[in-house]
């Protein structure tokens, strides 16, 4: 039952307005005829999705920044499950250290992040190329990943690990079999989230990739800051729309709510 | 036992020490070196970078102005973030996945998007300013982009989803009848909000806010599409230094001051909340 | 021969010693309770056989072999947890197959003794379910079939009862007797419920602050409570100091609150002991017979009985009488009382439980 009264439902109407106006202006602007930025659009064209087709850099960089989401998210997730089932379980020494270390990319501003990156790769000949790019979005989106596997492991009882060995079952069987198809759910978010993170991620990118390597957002970036046409537009309504169906599947599997504020309930 | 956790975090903690903690390192003693326009980066130590930032009016300017945008994006979203997470939390389920979806979603969509949507709106033959002169409200188009203004009207559009989850989690803790039993005593909705609501969430709102502040502090993208060149902020005058001017020491100071500023606000502000609202955190 | 035997069990965590010292058999096929209330050291006990928790002293052997270097996955125990700890994310044939898995028991094979041990438990309809759309009590039975089908040679049953509503404990406690006797596997449960234990086993072993209080068929332990503890841990009791004056190998002489009653035998030496009435037992009589007299402070009406609370020079006695049909003494009476000597318990001083 809605419990909201008349000049709660107003405000809700118009707050809903201000979250979508940019993006529906993006993908309103996107379909435009004409060769400048206009909204509403005068008629309805795909000529600038056309145009994408005959520019190769948003193609090539749209693939980097797809294989680089996909890579780090993977890489990030081989690390941040072990880690989040001991900080997760155990009663050790040093846990509460371990778990600000593994959070604190989110507490550091990117721009301090770009810059340390840039300065650390350069220094070793890495700056711009792929593994550099992985190992350091990985960083970035682990945070991610280790939140939510974390409330899914502290939502673990653990004598279900014991009766899993009572019966014979290895400590590997029993993370495989038993722990792992538990905290699937969190892993499986964890991952999208970070992917889409990894996907969208500008700040530190921009510093650390060179022209081989440029990925969309960067790619986007610096066309904007030297024009914006119809075609960054069309590029963009993409990606949004690429987002949705990611964002709609999330939010079937796992919830969109639990997913961004990354508590474990059921 | 006691090793068996370090031995499952050892991967993770060896990237992290070698490419968060070294780096970080780095950067830091970078803030020292010098920089000559022939000789590059040397190998020098000295203040001279901070003394430069603190004497210099300019960047005075820049960090005043980063400030300020961020205490006003702050401002705004908690503004406008806390009254719509309690109209989500009163919702029916139906009504309230879409609405989530709508206000949380955009967080998921790329910062360059939304900023590219401000332009298009903001500009001088934007969106707004059309509307606005079609209508015969305004003779002149307003002046948005390139302002702070603008800056904030953006960064608050992509903080809210933010402000908005912290306040909500902060009302899923509450009891929930404690509405019924307030308006059973006879209080107003508005009332009810503001006696008995607001007051349990402000744990929330303290920590959506101090999210919101140090992202926007931090904010890179939206400045620098929106500001461009000559509405700088900490993070556009950082990538400069480092990407145009190339003075590396420089830019790290700055970076430098930046984090020690954002994290002895951070520090500050934790203290705060967890003095005054210790026992309603737990 | 014993088929279960811990000697010398002990568990030491930092100062305190959890489990001391404990010595006990478990006789083949028999069902025994390790019975106590929380902190005695029964859940360490089963924890140690389970093989999750190492004794810092003393032996387990099982069907006389050491279990101490064997780790708990090749011990080969069906364990029943508190939780049941039933893998959520499997149905619960997939859940009862899990342990035949881990030994390689063949798919045909594996059905088969899956099914077999559903239809035990009477869940053979249920075997697709997932145990989230399950009540307590069948998921107790999941967790039951799950631990049987491996065809264990010690059940172990930790608290099993304690999560289900008291209608469905009494049920269960009648099942699990009679799953235990079809399987016949040697089990042993760790409960703090004295009625359950009664209930379900041939033996109790009754402990205290980690130590063995007394070892005997639930009747010898409810009729012949050797400790204090013991008398006031199962079922109600009255206890009270009274001066023993001599021994015989017939009878006791006592002194009880100024009068001399004769006692039934018992090995200890003349001074002053504790003795020990069930309420039951004690019968309100003329004032010419009584052992005692005293004023009734409360009375409740349970029912098929009547529990009384008489305040007496020894203390406050709880007298328990079947309802007969009859009026009973009202609050402020004044009662005599009394009980047959056979039915006082003498037993070692400890410090008296008001």
């Amino acid at each position: 039952m809605n419990q909201n009264g008349r000049f709660s439902q107003v405000f809700n109407i118009l707050f809903c307005a201000f979250m979508l106006a940019p993006i529906v202006v993006v993908m309103g602007v996107s379909l435009t005829p004409e060769g400048f930025l206009e909204f509403p659009p005068s008629g309805i064209s795909l000529r600038w999705y056309q145009a994408i087709l005959d520019n190769p850099d948003f193609i090539e960089a749209a693939w980097i920044s797809l294989k680089l989401g996909i890579v780090a998210a993977t890489v990030a997730s081989v690390l941040a499950v072990p880690a989040a089932l001991a900080i997760g379980q155990g009663k050790f020494k040093g846990r509460e250290a371990l778990q600000a270390l593994f959070l604190s990319p989110l507490m550091v501003p990117t721009v301090v992040l770009g810059i340390a990156f840039l300065r650390f790769l350069s220094l070793f000949g890495l700056n711009g190329t792929f593994t550099g790019l992985v190992l350091c979005h990985a960083i970035i989106i682990t945070p991610f990943i280790l939140r939510l596997v974390l409330a899914a492991v502290v939502g673990l009882d653990r004598t279900v690990d014991r009766a899993a060995e009572s019966l014979g079952a290895s400590n590997w069987t029993i993370f495989r079999r038993i722990t792992l198809p538990s905290i699937l759910p969190g892993v499986i978010g964890g991952w999208v989230l970070a992917f889409i993170t990894s996907f969208d991620e500008l700040t530190v990118t921009v510093f650390i990739v060179n022209p081989a390597t440029t990925t969309l957002p960067v790619r986007m970036f610096s066309h904007i800051t030297q024009t914006t046409d119809p075609l960054v537009a069309s590029v963009s309504a993409l990606t949004v729309i690429f987002t949705i169906i990611l964002m709609v599947a999330v939010d079937r599997m796992y919830g969109l709510d639990r997913l961004l504020i990354g508590e474990g309930k059921k | 036992m006691n090793e068996k956790p370090w031995m499952m975090s050892a991967p993770a903690l060896t990237l992290f020490g070698v490419l968060l903690l070294v780096p970080l390192c780095m950067t830091f003693f970078l803030s020292f070196n010098s920089f000559g326009f022939y000789t590059g980066i040397e190998n020098t130590v000295s203040m001279e970078n901070y003394a430069e930032v603190v004497s210099d009016s300019y960047f005075w300017e820049i960090f005043g102005r980063t400030f300020a945008i961020a205490l006003a994006t702050t401002f705004f979203c908690a503004l406008l973030g806390v009254p719509q997470a309690y109209i989500l939390y009163r919702l029916s389920p139906a009504w309230r996945s879409i609405v989530v979806l709508i206000v949380i979603g955009p967080l998921l969509i790329s910062v360059v998007v939304r900023t590219l949507g401000w332009a298009i709106l903001l500009g001088n033959n934007g969106v707004i300013n059309s509307a606005l002169q079609n209508w015969g409200l305004i003779e002149r188009p307003i002046k948005m982009m390139y302002t702070s203004g603008g800056i904030v009207l953006a960064l608050t559009h992509v903080f809210l989803p933010f402000m908005v989850l912290a306040v909500w989690a902060a009302l899923q803790r509450k009891d929930p009848a404690v509405e019924a039993a307030a308006e059973s005593l006879g209080a107003r909705p508005f009332t009810i909000f503001r006696r008995i609501v607001l007051p349990q969430v402000i744990p929330g709102i303290l920590s959506g806010s101090l999210i919101v502040f140090s992202m926007a502090a931090s904010s890179f993208a939206t400045p620098a599409i929106l500001g461009g060149r000559r509405v700088k902020v900490v993070a556009t005058t950082v990538y400069d230094e480092f990407l145009n001017t190339l003075n590396w020491p420089l830019g790290a100071a700055i970076a430098m001051l930046l984090l020690a500023s954002v994290m002895v606000i951070m520090l500050a502000w934790n203290r705060l909340v967890e003095r005054r609202y210790g026992e309603a955190l737990e | 021969m014993a088929f279960l035997e811990a000697h010398g069990l002990t568990k030491t965590y930092g100062e305190t010693n959890a489990v001391d010292n404990l010595t006990f058999t478990v006789e083949k096929g028999s069902f025994v309770s390790l019975l106590g209330p929380s902190g005695c050291g029964k859940t360490t006990t089963l924890q140690m056989i389970a093989g999750f928790e190492d004794p810092t002293m003393g032996k387990i052997k099982l069907a006389g072999r050491d279990l101490s270097a064997i780790p708990a996955r090749d011990r080969g125990l069906g364990i029943v947890f508190q939780s049941y700890a039933l893998f959520m994310h499997m149905t619960v044939a997939e859940n009862v197959a899990f342990g035949l898995e881990m030994r390689n028991v063949d798919k045909a094979e594996r059905k088969r003794r899956v099914a077999d041990a559903l239809e035990l438990v009477h869940l053979g309809h249920l075997a697709n379910r997932y145990p989230r759309a399950m009540s307590g009590g069948q998921r107790q039975r999941v967790a039951l079939a799950r631990a049987l089908v491996i065809e264990p040679e010690l059940l172990l049953l930790d608290e099993p009862l304690s999560n289900l509503d008291a209608k469905l404990r009494e049920e269960m406690q009648l099942e699990l007797r009679r799953i235990q006797r079809e399987a016949g596997v040697t089990t042993l449960m760790v409960t703090h419920d004295q009625s359950e234990a009664l209930a379900m086993s041939d033996r109790v072993l009754v402990m205290e602050k980690g130590r063995l209080q007394q070892e005997d068929s639930p009747f010898e332990v409810y009729e012949r409570p050797r400790t204090s503890f013991v008398s006031t841990f199962l079922g109600k009791s009255n206890n009270f100091e009274a001066e023993l004056k001599s021994v015989s190998p017939t009878a006791s002489q006592l002194l009880i609150g100024g009068r001399a009653l004769t006692g039934p035998t018992v090995n200890l030496t003349p001074g002053t002991v504790e003795v020990a009435v069930r309420p039951e037992r004690i019968e309100i009589v003329d004032a010419a017979e009584a052992v005692i007299t005293g004023t009734v402070r409360e009375r409740i009406f349970l029912g098929a009985q009547w529990m009384m609370n008489v305040a007496t020079p020894l203390g406050d006695m709880l007298v328990i009488r079947r309802n007969a049909g009859r009026r009973e003494a009202e609050i402020g009476d004044t009662v005599h009382l009394s009980w047959a000597p056979e039915h006082m318990r003498i037993l070692p001083l400890n410090e008296v439980a008001a």
